[in-house]
């Protein structure tokens, strides 16, 4: 056993596993705060508004509700998807990975990683439902079994890969955060009783901790993880041959399946920093989620970023020294001074030129600075999707069609109900399911505590002891 | 029992689980034995109730009840119609704007769909937009449905009786009766007119041309003591000078002239050389678009400039020289190239100035033009109003001096300025009836408003020029309760008959007795004529009637005189002729789009929608400005200002158009309908004819003075196309070259072709190309030769009609989603690579026609999820629109964009009440093309529904199908033929010599998509080689 971890402290103040319990589990014990009424009422009205009218008025009267057109018939919609798959792939990213590289220092941070994921890629998974004109026909793009027709989806098409990796990476996600979670749902239903101690009974499966029970437990865990690693990275490749196999100069880029998957994985550790910046301070787990934590995370955004930064430079060589006059007209035109310059050049200072300032322990250290530059790079990606959306279909081959996109209003309120989505799924996942994962934290404090009983503790031990 | 335990965490577990997980699903805690039956146990009582409430429930959900079409088969089924087959009609389309034999498809009753009659001598099997979408005019629901008297409804019965009687009252007191019509080309009915002249001695036909080529009649009547306008031969023209004119588009008689002009431009059967067709014009036409050398002109220096062309002829002619006017622009080549081809020219200019057209006339007999390439044996007989008759109508009917006047084809109000008076004028008028479709914008102040037939309900016949006939009939019985105008004019001039019997006696008696067959049965014809009805079908055979009425068109021989040129009438008028005033200001110049012309079919919905050949612009007029002018003034597109000529005034926004002359607005004449129906009323736009002035008698369309001044307002333009350069593309779009280079090299222009056949093959990643192999029996393919393609676009409406393409609205044009299967690009091009602002002020244009282009490795077929648009054994791209969930991914993936979304529910049931959501208007589709739910992708089919058609019909006589059997909608529009549809694996095929032309190319051919559409690489004759890029 060592106490001292290259990553620095990750668990503060000495907890004993009572403390952990207790502190972890104090956001749902407790009466809700008031800015979790408000902000689940701001997040509950987004979602009502987006999801519960600008969708059902798409699907009644058509994708003419957005602003889509002949020339660019993806817009908003296939943005935010691609978007949200991105953030969605923080928590599996952030669990799986650093699970196989043994970072302990996730185990504070990957439940609500995990959490983020279901909600996020949720979110995602609404646009292409609602995206296609005949909703009601959806049925076709499954190879389903009754099929008088003798009609078969077609092989070819990313399109169909991307249904596939979805639900694949949905499935798969829910289940290795709900399986993670099965000792805490077990630890809350001690803890309480009547009711929520039946529902969470239900919940953990009749968890008992037995020692076989943790034996297949983390066995699950590790084969669902490997199972889901190959997913993570697999599933965005899968969204960005959306693109790529498609033939439109700034397209049809060989770079785009990893060039995705890493910009998923910034987005969503961004993402994470984020959310756990607001966290950690709502629920003061400042012992928990520490500022290592946070040093650990911007380190590999910076890293991140620099891979995001060639990704883009070796873009625009190729461009040029493809000789592809459409490609070139794409970057040079488009991108760099044309029409389309101001979201490139945003889109470069967020994601390449902003996060190098993590380079520097003072602005790792400054979580103000951390949580407004993972901000910044989660609107970096959105623009980034935007540039690879919008620009490439809006100048294409042949100028006499070319036309600009705008989005509509009910583009951006879908996008807002979305969000909304996120937010309320957030709040009621801190609201009602331990939030991070307290067996996990309880290894690592077997690590970095003295497991020495508090003084009040003592007292409590010594009571039950002299009462028996 | 015993009870085995491996740890104590074991034994632990089986006790705590035994006390936290209930035994059974349900608790039972607590309940009796019987308490426990009742509730978990259904009984008779709970399964009636189950019964009657899904029974109930069943009811109320099914009583939603669907409405019910009844499609009612024929009891007894008429012999010349098969339900489910066309049945084709000749007959003959006339309005103020176009005159073209046609053959209508009538399917079920229904007349469909209008094509060019390949009999015609004139249209030679083309036709234009305006009548392709004719057939909607049948359909148009805001047309009159029975007459009207004041306003109110009344009865044909009363009508004739008040109308009878009150002609007689006025022309026994001596006062004109006037019949003011567009010009009549139908020789019986202007026989009736002459007999409603015999029973009322005072009325008088004047003819009102919305567009006057009045000049035109007098420059001749004063030149050769003729007014008439001779006939012209642009095929016979080797070099072309246009002034002022746009004749490929609205001139006189454009779909025969696209016809005869693409003749000379064609390359495809051997010819060695094409026609040089220069144009200077002060707007940027269709016509001047396709010039080889196009200058723009100030309207002033039009007379300038012939003057000049004029002195440089004659001076090698040894006519007179006529008072030269400074003329800065240069004339040498022209006059060069003229005087190079004496006999074979043919210099045309469309300005309503009798001045010019005289100058015009002489230049043309100078250069020997006369019996060559204009021809007064036959007539043009088109056009035939006279301005001063106009006015002397007009003035009568002030004065007094008429006492009742007769629209018919005709709506003053809306096409003459100063309209307001002019409707005045008529309300005061003791007696005035409007033969009129709808209550327009006269007939609103006529005292009658007597609806007239559709020409698809119509007996006619026309002779657009003289000896040359065509005759139409109907091809659906009337609608409403309409009458034929010339059965009106028949009843009040007391002749009883039908004027289908009036016309054929007419026929027989005076058109196809000239024929010497015919005369052999005259004799017949007479005794028939008195006896008996039913020898008439014997007649019909006999006289030629029949056969004359199945093809649609007759021809008599003419021997008419040339009539002399006056070459001294020029001289002795000179100081007139010449006489030159120096315009102020900015000018404006009135001009008719392609799409609607006068405006007659405004309230026709497909036309509103075709984009312009040069602007792009759909549902609106506009003020077109020169980019230079808008610079100067600050004007920006958009913008609306308010343009002042005299007493009228109207305010339109600016659209900068680059090729215009840099001190003269143009403005398309032909909208602002204020009665034409509620599609017309949706569209934007003012009334130009309010500010049509008049210059010596003559109404003046063009150098009118006008003052301009800016409203702050600005209006939202609906375009197609934004984006008019190439952006240095043009070796890959639209390739071009220079005749001098193409005969010396025939790959000339088109060499990349060259390269990518040869290297194609390894420079792709895609799997391997077209294989024979992989078409077993026909491949499809469509060439398209920019040499003959004007850009017209009456390829777009022949699609549009022919494939139910849905009409979406300005706000969804402008927001670029058009539904258009096939659009015409219009490029700009110039030296310089510069953007749309900063084109030179002169560009080249290039028109090409887009549609799906049916690549055999088609980037679309890979993307679809749902496989909904595969590849067919026969080469094509087709489209299964049951399977399409609208993913769009095609539409991104089509390198040519031709793909269309449902973005809104367009058919019936939507919000956009254009043609599919209108229970009559409906009747005007074709039954063998699926209409499109909102959601699903659409392109074009190459007609595929006309291919299999084609292909049941050869497999039904049991041979093999023809070359040229199957022609596809926007090959059979085409005026100048510029499309050739056919088997690319049919040997000797017409259409694989033109694949395996030097000059064919596929559109971005580099990508691999190996299209099965070529484009013929377009040679303009120029002399200098001239490097496009832009």
């Amino acid at each position: 056993m060592y106490n001292k971890n290259v990553r620095g402290e990750l668990i503060l103040g000495n907890k004993s596993y009572g403390d952990i319990t207790r502190d972890i589990l104090r956001s749902q014990e407790e009466k809700a705060p008031m800015w979790w009424w408000i902000a689940f009422a701001v997040f509950f009205v987004l979602m009502s508004i987006g999801l519960g009218y600008f969708v059902p008025l798409t699907i009644s009267k058509g994708i003419g509700m957005w602003g889509n057109n002949n020339q660019v018939p993806w817009g908003w919609a296939i943005i935010n998807f691609v978007w949200w798959i991105g953030i969605g792939h923080a928590g599996t990213a952030f669990s799986i990975f650093l699970l196989v590289f043994r970072q302990k220092w996730r185990t504070s941070i990957n439940r609500a990683a995990e959490a983020m994921t279901v909600f996020a890629v949720l979110a995602a998974g609404l646009f292409p439902a609602i995206h296609v004109g005949r909703p009601w026909d959806e049925i076709f793009i499954f190879p389903y079994g009754p099929n008088s027709r003798g009609l078969w989806v077609n092989f070819n098409s990313p399109l169909l890969w991307d249904v596939f990796a979805i639900l694949t990476y949905l499935t798969t996600s829910a289940i290795f955060w709900y399986i993670g979670m099965l000792p805490d749902f077990a630890t809350v239903r001690d803890r309480s009783k009547g009711m929520k101690r039946k529902i969470f009974n239900a919940l953990s499966f009749g968890w008992v901790g037995s020692m076989d029970k943790w034996r297949k437990f983390e066995d699950t865990l590790v084969i669902l993880g490997g199972l889901a690693m190959p997913l993570v990275i697999a599933v965005h490749s899968i969204v960005s041959t959306d693109f790529s196999a498609g033939i439109l100069p700034g397209w049809h880029e060989t770079i785009f399946p990893p060039f995705f998957v890493v910009g998923a994985i910034f987005s969503g550790f961004s993402m994470v920093v984020t959310l756990m910046v607001i966290i950690r301070k709502a629920f003061k787990l400042q012992d928990y989620v520490t500022d290592d934590h946070f040093d650990a995370i911007a380190r590999i955004i910076t890293f991140v970023s620099l891979i995001m930064g060639s990704a883009y430079l070796i873009e625009l060589f190729i461009a040029w020294y493809s000789g592809n006059q459409y490609e070139a007209y794409v970057f040079d035109e488009n991108y760099l001074q044309g029409h389309y310059a101001l979201p490139y050049w945003l889109m470069l200072t967020f994601n390449a030129f902003i996060p190098q300032l993590f380079w520097f322990k003072k602005v790792r250290r400054n979580l103000k600075l951390v949580f407004l530059i993972t901000i910044g790079v989660n609107i970096g990606m959105w623009l980034e999707r935007y540039n690879i959306v919008v620009p490439p279909a809006a100048e294409d081959f042949l100028p006499a069609n070319w036309f600009h996109y705008a989005s509509t209003i009910v583009d951006k309120w879908v996008y807002l109900g979305t969000i909304g989505l996120f937010g309320v799924g957030v709040l009621l996942f801190i609201r009602f399911i331990p939030m991070m994962a307290m067996n996990e934290l309880k290894q690592q404090a077997k690590r970095q505590t003295s497991l020495e009983p508090t003084e009040a503790e003592y007292i409590t031990y010594k009571k039950i002891i002299d009462n028996e | 029992m015993k009870k085995y335990w491996r740890s104590l965490e074991e034994l632990e577990s089986v006790q705590k689980n035994e006390a936290v997980v209930p035994s059974i699903e349900f608790p039972t805690d607590g309940l009796s034995k019987d308490e426990i039956k009742n509730k978990y146990v259904s009984n008779r009582r709970d399964f009636l109730k189950l019964l009657g409430f899904s029974t109930a429930y069943a009811v109320a959900a099914t009583s939603c009840q669907q409405p019910v079409r009844k499609a009612i088969p024929f009891l007894q089924r008429p012999a010349d119609i098969t339900p489910g087959v066309a049945n084709h009609y000749a007959t003959t389309l006339s309005t103020v704007d176009d005159y073209a034999s046609v053959v209508v498809k009538v399917r079920d009753g229904r007349p469909i769909k209008i094509e060019g009659n390949k009999l015609s001598k004139i249209t030679q099997g083309g036709t234009n937009a305006r009548i392709q979408a004719a057939v909607l005019g049948l359909y148009d629901t805001a047309r009159l449905q029975h007459p009207l008297k004041n306003g109110q409804k009344t009865s044909w019965d009363k009508v004739d009786a008040e109308i009878t009687k009150k002609l007689g009252e006025i022309a026994a007191t001596g006062q004109k009766i006037y019949i003011v019509a567009g010009t009549v080309i139908s020789p019986s009915t202007k026989k009736l007119f002459e007999d409603f002249k015999a029973k009322y001695p005072t009325a008088e036909v004047v003819y009102l041309d919305p567009v006057s080529y009045s000049a035109m009649l007098e420059a001749n009547e004063a030149t050769f003591g003729k007014a008439a306008i001779p006939s012209y031969h642009f095929d016979q023209a080797k070099v072309i000078a246009g002034f002022n004119t746009d004749f490929l588009g609205t001139w006189l008689s454009p779909v025969q002239f696209a016809a005869d002009y693409a003749k000379t431009r064609d390359l495809t059967k051997g010819q060695k050389e094409i026609s040089r067709h220069y144009q200077y014009e002060t707007l940027m036409s269709l016509t001047g678009s396709n010039a080889d050398y196009r200058q723009f002109i100030k309207p002033a220096q039009e007379k300038k400039l012939l003057i000049k062309l004029h002195n440089a002829i004659a001076a090698q002619t040894g006519g007179q020289n006529l008072k030269e006017l400074p003329c800065e622009i240069d004339v040498k080549k022209l006059a060069a190239d003229l005087l190079a081809h004496k006999g074979a020219s043919l210099v045309v200019s469309g300005t309503n100035d009798p001045n010019i057209q005289m100058i015009v006339n002489n230049i043309n007999h100078m250069l020997g033009n006369y019996g060559k390439t204009l021809d007064f044996s036959r007539l043009t007989l088109l056009k035939q109003g006279r301005d001063a008759q106009l006015h002397q109508a007009f003035a009568d009917m002030k004065d007094g001096k008429a006492g009742a006047v007769i629209f018919y084809n005709a709506n003053p109000v809306y096409t003459c300025p100063k309209g307001d008076k002019k409707a005045a004028l008529i309300k005061k008028m003791p007696l005035s009836i409007a033969l009129t479709d709808k209550v327009d914008e006269t007939a609103k102040y006529t005292q009658y408003a007597l609806p007239n037939h559709n020409f698809l309900e119509s007996w006619s016949d026309a002779e657009p020029y003289t000896g040359i006939y065509s005759l139409g009939q109907p091809t659906i019985n009337k609608l409403w309760d309409t009458r034929q105008a010339q059965e009106s004019f028949m009843k009040w001039a007391g002749i009883s008959d039908s004027y289908y019997k009036y016309l054929k006696n007419y026929w027989i008696k005076n058109i196809l007795s000239e024929k010497a067959v015919a005369a052999k049965d005259d004799e017949q014809s007479k005794q028939q004529d008195s006896t008996a009805t039913e020898s008439d079908s014997i007649l019909d055979f006999t006289s030629g009637w029949n056969k004359a009425l199945q093809d649609g068109v007759y021809e008599v021989d003419v021997t008419n005189e040339a009539p002399e040129f006056k070459a001294g009438y020029l001289k002795d008028h000179e100081a007139e002729i010449t006489a030159f005033k120096k315009p102020e200001g900015i000018q404006l110049a009135l001009y008719e789009t392609v799409a609607l012309a006068s405006g007659t079919m405004a309230n026709n919905p497909w036309l509103q929608e075709m984009p312009d050949p040069i602007t792009k612009a759909t549902w609106d007029n506009y003020i077109t400005v020169s980019p230079k002018l808008a610079k100067e003034k600050g004007w920006h597109q958009e913008e609306v200002l308010k343009v002042k000529a005299g007493d009228a005034e109207v305010d339109l926004p600016v659209l900068i158009q680059p090729g215009q002359d840099p001190s003269t607005i143009g403005i398309a004449l032909g909208y602002g309908r204020t009665a034409a129906g509620p599609v017309a009323d949706q569209v934007g736009g003012a009334n130009a004819a309010a500010l049509i002035t008049s210059h010596n008698g003559h109404r003046q369309f063009t150098g009118i003075p006008v003052e301009i001044s800016k409203t702050g307002k600005t209006y939202p333009l609906a375009q197609t196309q934004t984006h008019d350069t190439m952006e240095g593309r043009a070796e890959d779009i639209a390739r071009e070259t220079t005749l001098a280079a193409w005969q010396k090299d025939k790959h000339a222009g088109n060499e990349k072709h060259v390269f990518f056949k040869d290297k194609l093959e390894d420079v792709n990643l895609y799997k391997n190309g077209y294989n024979p192999d992989d078409y077993p029996g026909h491949h499809w393919g469509l060439a398209i030769d920019y040499n003959k393609c004007t850009g017209c676009s009456a390829c777009i409406i022949a699609c549009q009609v022919e494939n139910n393409i849905a009409i979406v609205g300005k706000e969804q044009v402008r927001r670029r989603r058009n539904m258009h299967w096939l659009r015409i690009d219009r490029y700009y091009s110039s030296k310089e690579d510069k953007l749309y602002s900063e084109v030179e002020e002169n560009p080249e244009v290039f028109h090409q026609p887009v549609m799906c282009q049916h690549c055999d490795n088609a980037p679309c077929e890979n993307v679809c999820p749902v496989a909904a648009t595969p590849h067919t054994k026969e080469g094509l791209n087709s489209m299964a629109y049951n399977r399409c969930i609208g993913t769009r991914y095609c539409m991104n993936n089509c390198p040519y964009k031709v793909r269309r979304f449902n973005w809104f529910n367009f058919v019936e049931g939507g919000d956009y009440n254009y043609l599919f959501n209108d229970e009559v208007k409906r009747m005007v589709l074709n039954p063998d093309v699926v209409v499109r739910q909102r959601g699903v992708v659409e392109k074009c089919t190459m007609c595929i529904q006309r291919i299999q058609a084609g292909k049941l019909k050869a497999k039904d006589e049991g041979r093999e199908l023809r070359d040229g059997e199957i022609e596809v909608a926007c090959q059979q529009a085409c005026p100048s033929n510029a499309i050739v549809f056919g088997d690319t694996q049919m040997q000797d095929s017409r259409i694989v010599k033109l694949f395996s032309d030097e000059r064919s190319y596929g559109l971005l051919e580099e990508l691999k998509t190996l299209p099965s559409v070529v484009y013929m690489t377009k040679i303009r004759n120029k002399d200098e080689e001239h490097k496009t890029e832009a």
